[in-house]
């Protein structure tokens, strides 16, 4: 019962902010309101008792992602009349769009009621822990062993591309520039009073020698 | 609490009840610490500046905090004519609302804890890494140069230092093995030569301690690290516009938050609510009263760093968080995995 009412309004939110998303004049409103939306997905997944999941969509998409994107977003200096102007041209466009992903959605979730649950989730991830019944392992460590085991090629292979990425964003848009003033903090830490001050006592009269 | 509550009231109502009974009891006693860390911090910064601090309301200025917050609460709330209205009074709510979230899942004792979840750190993580939205969105809604120079430093700074905490906690998790708070507490029992309850003892996991008070510095925007709102560039930085409650509420919002990280770094790497040796004398103090002896050490430790240390450059800020901080942590976690891994065979099982 509880669990129920938690389930509806969560995903009443999710339902309500994104749409939202994209009827919200303002681009930084419509990003607050995918923040939202991502919120209230990572409470669904505590509801299906994937916790661990929840945890990491809050910190890698909100705390992190949408951090940068709401960051780029107010950063603009978007013309508000000027977006909203192409909204019936671009119309049919979306609804194609939005009608191949429904339609594909409809099929993979028509194709897995067909040929049965897929091998895969909590009870393969049970089975490589080597605790197939007992269901005593948190799905933390089921994550990590089936991530760890049977998944490592793709697994890693996604961390390669992801630092492939990185590195290409930061070889395109680096650039050396001439002429820059630059502090050495290495220079400047080893730097001892010795080097830099000179105590001297001159006689009356005669002045230092600099 | 809550089982007793759904037999009575009713399945959902009960659980309501209860549930608002049990953050209640925790809410209420943390408004009250912030109230009295924002005093302590004024007597010991005024300590370190030969001064006497707040001394006129109350005995000793102990109702000083009390005090500031009925003025605030009688001033009249200012909403800027070109500040976005929704945004605007959303940020300061946003910000005092994780300031106290993230108390659900701290162990105060061995049974005293609201949410016993798995993944505890994974949570504080979380709440710690939403704080930045409070500021950003004030520093956006206001309409104001200075409000967004801050919000977006505070943006920035608040993202570096994240990935450093995060490596320093997985250190901490490897050690205990668990993601879970009491876990990682309960895994401090004797760690260091049988009978030290403390993983900042522990040769391998102290310089993390050192790396992760400072990063807790930088998240919670304290000096030497304050320069969202380093008045002597932005006025106020992201709270320039504010004033009354809205203000008061970033102000608790704040104290919230650096309470909140004292006693994550307390649970971390002080042991939490063990006493600092495992000896059974020591044991009769009850637990809570350890976990708050060790935040209000940490917090002495924050006045401290206040009174002391100058601002930090923005530069060098960035270059601390990423050139020195960033490698040294992904180093260290390879370096406790790897000795746990081949020096005690048997801990990953």
């Amino acid at each position: 019962m509880v669990e129920a009412i938690i389930f509806y309004m969560l995903a009443g939110i999710v339902l309500i902010s994104g749409t939202a998303v994209i009827l919200s004049k303002n681009p930084v409103h419509s990003v607050l309101w995918l923040i939202l939306a991502f919120f209230n997905s990572a409470g669904l997944f505590l509801l299906l008792g994937a916790e661990f999941l929840a945890m990491l969509l809050v910190i890698v998409y909100v705390g992190a992602v949408a951090v940068l994107f709401l960051f780029v977003v107010m950063m603009l200096d978007i013309d508000f009349a000027e977006l909203r102007a192409g909204f019936v041209s671009y119309l049919p466009f979306g609804l194609i769009l939005a009608g191949v992903l429904a339609a594909e959605l409809i099929v993979a979730a028509g194709a897995a009621a067909l040929i049965g649950q897929p091998e895969m989730g909590v009870a393969a991830a049970n089975v490589a822990a080597g605790a197939a019944a007992s269901g005593d392992v948190s799905n933390t460590e089921a994550i990590g062993a089936l991530l760890y085991t049977r998944y490592v090629y793709v697994f890693q292979g996604a961390g390669m591309i992801l630092l492939t990425a990185m590195v290409g964003a930061i070889v395109l848009t680096h650039r050396q520039r001439g002429g820059v003033k630059k502090q050495n903090i290495m220079r400047q830490v080893a730097r001892r009073p010795e080097d830099a001050v000179r105590i001297t006592k001159p006689n009356t009269g005669e002045g230092v020698e600099l | 609490m809550v089982a007793f509550f759904q037999t009575h009231l009713g399945d959902v109502f009960g659980y309501l009840v209860g549930y608002t009974l049990l953050v209640l009891a925790i809410v209420l006693p943390v408004l009250i610490g912030v109230a009295y860390a924002v005093y302590a911090d004024r007597k010991i910064w005024a300590a370190a500046q030969m001064r006497r601090g707040p001394n006129v309301v109350g005995p000793f200025g102990l109702l000083q905090s009390f005090a500031d917050g009925l003025k605030v609460f009688l001033k009249e709330t200012i909403i800027p004519a070109g500040a976005n209205k929704g945004v605007f009074l959303l940020a300061p709510m946003i910000t005092f609302t994780l300031a106290l979230v993230g108390w659900a899942v701290i162990p105060f004792s061995a049974e005293l804890v609201l949410a016993d979840i798995n993944v505890g750190i994974l949570y504080i993580f979380a709440v710690s890494s939403l704080g930045v939205y409070g500021i950003i969105m004030s520093g956006w809604a206001s309409n104001s140069k200075y409000p967004f120079i801050g919000g977006l430093r505070s943006a920035a700074q608040m993202v570096s230092y994240e990935v450093s905490i995060g490596f320093i906690v997985i250190c901490v998790v490897l050690w205990a093995n668990s993601f879970n708070l009491s876990t990682i507490v309960e895994a401090q029992r004797g760690t260091v030569l049988g009978f030290i309850n403390m993983n900042l003892f522990n040769p391998l996991l102290f310089p993390m301690a050192i790396m992760f008070f400072i990063s807790a510095l930088a998240e919670t925007n304290r000096p030497p690290f304050d320069l969202p709102e380093a008045e002597a560039e932005l006025v106020a930085g992201y709270q320039t516009e504010y004033s009354s409650m809205s203000f008061a509420l970033f102000w608790l919002g704040e104290y919230g938050a650096i309470l909140l990280m004292c006693a994550l770094t307390s649970v971390l790497f002080l042991g939490g609510y063990l006493p600092p040796l495992d000896i059974p004398l020591l044991y009769v103090v009850p637990g809570f009263i350890w976990l708050l002896l060790k935040i209000a050490f940490m917090f002495f430790l924050f006045a401290w760093v206040f009174a002391t240390v100058p601002r930090y450059r923005y530069d060098q800020l960035m270059r601390l968080g990423w050139k020195v901080f960033l490698p040294v942590s992904l180093f260290w976690v390879f370096l406790v995995s790897g000795y746990l891994m081949f020096v005690t065979p048997g801990h990953f099982q």
